[in-house]
């Protein structure tokens, strides 16, 4: 049966609870409401809850659980010899699940009775009968992965069978249990809010479990790096030249190289357009012109990244080479994709992001201050520019540094538009790749997961969340000290 | 004595007058204006910036949404599509859309005697002008109704992106010196038809909700499967990151004591709303693709992958909204009996509930546009080609989305393609716009001020 028909079958049996229970309620206090602890739906609650939640966490543990398990098993029968790399392991693997499924298919079709699976041998044409039912195979079916295909099959089956067994006994027991305690002395909504809030627990702790599971999905494949190819010449390499044939240089100095160039270039388009927007909408504008033109600039922040980077790769890049390009211009630009290009559509990207934090930081600003500094004979500029401004710095200093980690975790504007060799260069308009980048680039290919060329953009993803997790806590925490002063 | 002073020396004249600027206070008074114009300044070229990128998306964008055809009358010789005329579908289906190259290009060669178009050029050239979709556009239709055979029917056929770019002004004749795919005198004759009506332009519904074609074919490429795809992700960012979004911001706002592991989960989800997105993806491809074995390139996993990363701003402005609920309404039904339970899920969260909304379709909307994490979990490099055939296979097998789409658009080597990616972008901004403006009118409608 699969997974989905028992869960039906808990939630039916969760809504039959729930009417026996509020009548069950009621019975025992004859009908009259008014005896009962808490209102009646709140008995039936109880029993629907106590049904269905612990059998469907059982189901769920044992949905990602099984196929774990089942696959080390089935991985057992594959001598160790048939394999060179991890990689050739996964590849055999998936065959074995075809075959699996191709030997499940064909006895759901009757081309096979499961007597004559369990007779089924290597040399039997396994690859031509399981074609019959619309499972190809890329190769014929050798002995150790026929086995591992028919103990994944029967493992998986007896799996399924537990499960669902356990699954329904787990519900039952939930829902007698359930039922004996009903009576109308029972606490059933101090008993139903106990449940409920243990879910808004666990529904809060949903953050934790991500951050867990990204730093445990990273830190397992960079470790698996580490052991293929040594941390130094990552940490410390400069070259960057995947090969997928082996002997790759794997450097991450140009790629940080590259994020950090771009990166600079978007934050010196971005900080002063946005500083200055901000200064202009909150010191000077009238209500009238703010309402229009902040709007329209957080507009910015709403496009996705994907259209800066065909606008990048489409307008910049081109308008770029006519003026510093090698036809006509000053010859500086060999290509339309460049870390010019790449960092003003970033910039672009970034100035709404720029102006409406500086904006929250500037009205912060208490405004005894500025009166006090007007009062002296201060022009509003000088005003802004030397009191205004100084108390609003670390808050400042805080929005351009959250403006900075985003623009070294931005992927899509540096895909598109800066290239993709990595090169060390001071050139604003060559062509150079970032870290985001080369994460796609290893990772959507064909290349094996388990080869040193994908599992260093793990180890690249690792070092990025490092970096924009420093400087976000840095951030914020330069914004609360700043905050604590005036509060 | 008072005299004394009178006749006295005259008192000094002073240096500067108050009716008459100064150097300085002149020089204080332009750095003011001055630095007034920046501000403006800085504010005008963000609008500028705006106006420029909007205007890029609709220039070059709107012409994907018209196409070129050409009506040609195809005769269907019953001699070639069904030797032995017993209008068997099986038999019919035996010849290929090869088989009907020969009966286009006499269809062509008709158009052009009809109207009078001169051409010494082959049959087999002047095909180039349709896509190569034409074919099986009238195999299909043969296929569909094997009554028209032995007839001549009036076929609206799609033309080649060459063609196509050229009446929209994308090709021209010195553009196609090096093109092997079609000539400028190719262009003579499309000028003649044009002016005969048999090659027309007109609005390109497939292009909104067609499927994508493999890379030759970019003038049948359309955006609608990908679109299914989004539907089906939002779907599960929907039905997913609300109530576990607001289950969550219940739990910090009402019930959580302060203590280490409270403080602990703020920090999580302060930090995890300023993850790159692309960290996302690698989590979904590590934990959904590798370790649960989920299929790869599902709406499913594309849908999780954007929960989690949609999740902390829901949390944020759910706070924010269930926060602007004052205390009176929580303590007068706390004194009426109430337990905190039933004062927080009757009352507080009904009143938070436009809020909330407000802040989870900002949530959709920033969803809707992310690209990064779904380039990592196999959306990219799927050609969308068919659409999904129920709800369980559209969020489990193999689709695109918008934004990825779009991606893989920009990515194609032919420039016919560009337009389709501009298309598309007006197609999804027009969903971000809508989306807001949702948010928006939610907002002004029902946001309450105590």
């Amino acid at each position: 049966m699969p997974a989905s028909w028992i869960f039906l079958i808990v939630v039916v049996l969760a809504a039959i609870g729930y009417v026996l229970a509020r009548g069950r309620a009621l019975a025992s206090a004859q009908g009259d409401s008014r005896h009962l602890h808490s209102l009646p739906s709140y008995y039936g609650m109880n029993a629907a809850l106590l049904t269905a939640i612990p059998a469907l966490i059982l189901l769920g543990l044992w949905l990602i659980a099984q196929p774990v398990f089942v696959e080390k098993r089935a991985e057992a029968f594959i001598p160790a010899d048939a394999y060179e790399s991890a990689g050739q392991l996964s590849l055999m693997m998936s065959d074995v699940h075809r075959i699996a499924a191709g030997l499940d298919a064909a006895v759901a079709q009757g081309v096979l009775t499961e007597a004559a699976v369990t007779r089924l041998s290597a040399a039997d044409d396994v690859r031509g009968q399981l074609g019959k039912v619309g499972v190809a195979l890329g190769s014929d079916v050798d002995a150790a992965e026929l086995e591992a295909a028919r103990s994944f099959r029967s493992l998986s089956h007896t799996g399924d069978l537990i499960r669902d067994g356990l699954v329904v006994l787990l519900a039952l027991a939930g829902f007698g249990w359930a039922l004996k305690q009903t009576n109308k002395d029972f606490r059933a909504r101090n008993a139903v809010e106990k449940v409920i809030k243990g879910l808004l627990v666990l529904a809060a702790s949903l953050a934790i479990l991500t951050t867990v599971g990204i730093v445990l999905s990273l830190l397992f494949n960079t470790v698996e790096f580490f052991k293929l190819y040594p941390a130094k010449d990552f940490f410390f390499g400069l070259t960057w030249s995947p090969s997928f044939g082996g002997g790759s240089e794997l450097g991450i100095l140009p790629l940080l190289w590259g994020t950090l160039y771009i990166s600079l270039i978007a934050l010196l388009v971005a900080v002063p357009l946005g500083l200055f927007a901000a200064i202009y909408l909150s010191e000077y504008a009238s209500p009238a012109i703010r309402g229009i033109a902040k709007p329209l600039i957080e507009v910015l922040a709403g496009i996705p990244t994907i259209v800066y980077g065909l606008f990048a790769l489409v307008t910049i890049g081109p308008l770029l080479m006519k003026a510093f390009g090698e036809q006509g211009g000053l010859g500086w630009m060999a290509g339309g994709t460049a870390v010019m290009t790449a960092g003003l559509a970033m910039g672009i990207m970034l100035i709404p992001f720029v102006s409406s934090l500086s904006d929250d930081i500037i009205n912060a600003v208490p405004q005894s201050l500025r009166d006090g500094s007007l009062g002296l004979g201060a022009t509003k500029s000088e005003t802004i520019k030397q009191v205004v401004l100084p108390a609003a710095l670390p808050g400042i200093v805080g929005a351009v540094l959250l403006a900075a980690s985003r623009a070294i975790g931005e992927t899509m504007i540096v895909v598109m538009g800066a290239g993709a060799a990595a090169k060390l260069s001071l050139n604003p308009f060559d062509a150079m790749t970032t870290v985001t980048a080369k994460i796609v680039s290893q990772l959507t290919g064909d290349a094996d997961f388990a080869s040193p060329e994908a599992l260093v953009a793990f180890s690249l993803g690792m070092s990025l969340f490092v970096i924009t997790l420093a400087l976000n806590i840095f951030a914020l925490w330069i914004v609360r000290k700043y905050r604590e002063q005036y509060e | 004595m008072t005299d004394a002073t009178q006749f006295g020396a005259e008192a000094p004249k002073p240096k500067t007058s108050i009716l008459e600027l100064d150097k300085r206070t002149r020089k204080r008074n332009a750095a003011e204006t001055r630095f007034r114009y920046y501000g403006m300044a800085a504010v005008a070229v963000g609008v500028i910036f705006l106006v420029v990128l909007l205007g890029t998306i609709v220039r070059n964008g709107i012409p994907a949404f018209t196409q070129t055809y050409i009506t040609l009358n195809v005769e269907l010789p019953a001699a070639k599509l069904d030797k032995k005329g017993n209008r068997d579908p099986a038999e019919i289906a035996k010849v290929t859309t090869f088989g009907y190259n020969g009966i286009i290009s006499d269809a062509l060669v008709t158009a052009l005697k009809d109207n009078g178009v001169q051409s010494d050029m082959k049959d087999a050239d002047l095909r180039k002008m349709l896509s190569s979709s034409a074919a099986a556009q009238i195999r299909d239709a043969v296929l569909a109704d094997p009554s028209i055979i032995g007839t001549t029917q009036s076929f609206r056929l799609l033309a080649s992106s060459r063609v196509d770019g050229y009446l929209k002004g994308r090709v021209t004749r010195e553009s196609l010196a090096r093109d092997k795919n079609l000539d400028a005198a190719h262009l003579d004759i499309v000028d003649q038809l044009q002016k005969a009506g048999v090659v027309s332009r007109s609005f390109n519904w497939s292009f909104i909700f067609g499927a994508d074609a493999s890379e030759s074919r970019p003038e049948q490429a359309g955006i609608g499967v990908s679109m299914l795809g989004s539907l089906f992700m939002m779907l599960v960012v929907l039905c997913l990151s609300l109530p576990i979004g607001v289950a969550a911001s219940i739990y910090l706002e009402e019930f959580a004591p302060k203590n280490r592991f409270t403080d602990l989960i703020e920090v999580n989800i302060s930090n995890l709303a300023a993850v790159p997105s692309i960290v996302f993806g690698i989590l979904g491809l590590a934990v959904f693709i590798q370790f649960v074995h989920l299929p790869q390139s599902a709406p499913l996993v594309g849908g999780l992958v954007l929960t989690l990363m949609t999740l902390p701003t829901i949390i944020i402005s759910t706070r924010a909204a269930l926060k602007a609920v004052p205390p009176s309404i929580r303590d007068a039904a706390l004194g009426v009996g109430a337990s905190k339970m039933q004062a927080v899920f009757h009352h507080v969260l009904p009143l938070a509930m436009p809020g909330i909304l407000t802040g989870t379709i900002i949530g959709l909307a920033q969803a809707l546009g992310e690209t990064a994490p779904l380039l990592l979990i196999g959306m990219i490099g799927y050609i969308a080609s068919t659409p999904p055939d129920g709800i369980i296979s559209g969020f489990l097998s193999p689709n695109s989305a918008m934004p990825a789409q779009i991606y893989e658009w920009a990515k194609r080597a032919d420039p016919a393609y560009y337009e389709r990616a501009w298309g598309g972008i007006i197609i999804l901004l027009i969903f971000l716009m809508t989306m807001n403006i949702i948010a928006i009118i939610l907002r002004r409608r029902f946001e309450r001020r105590w």
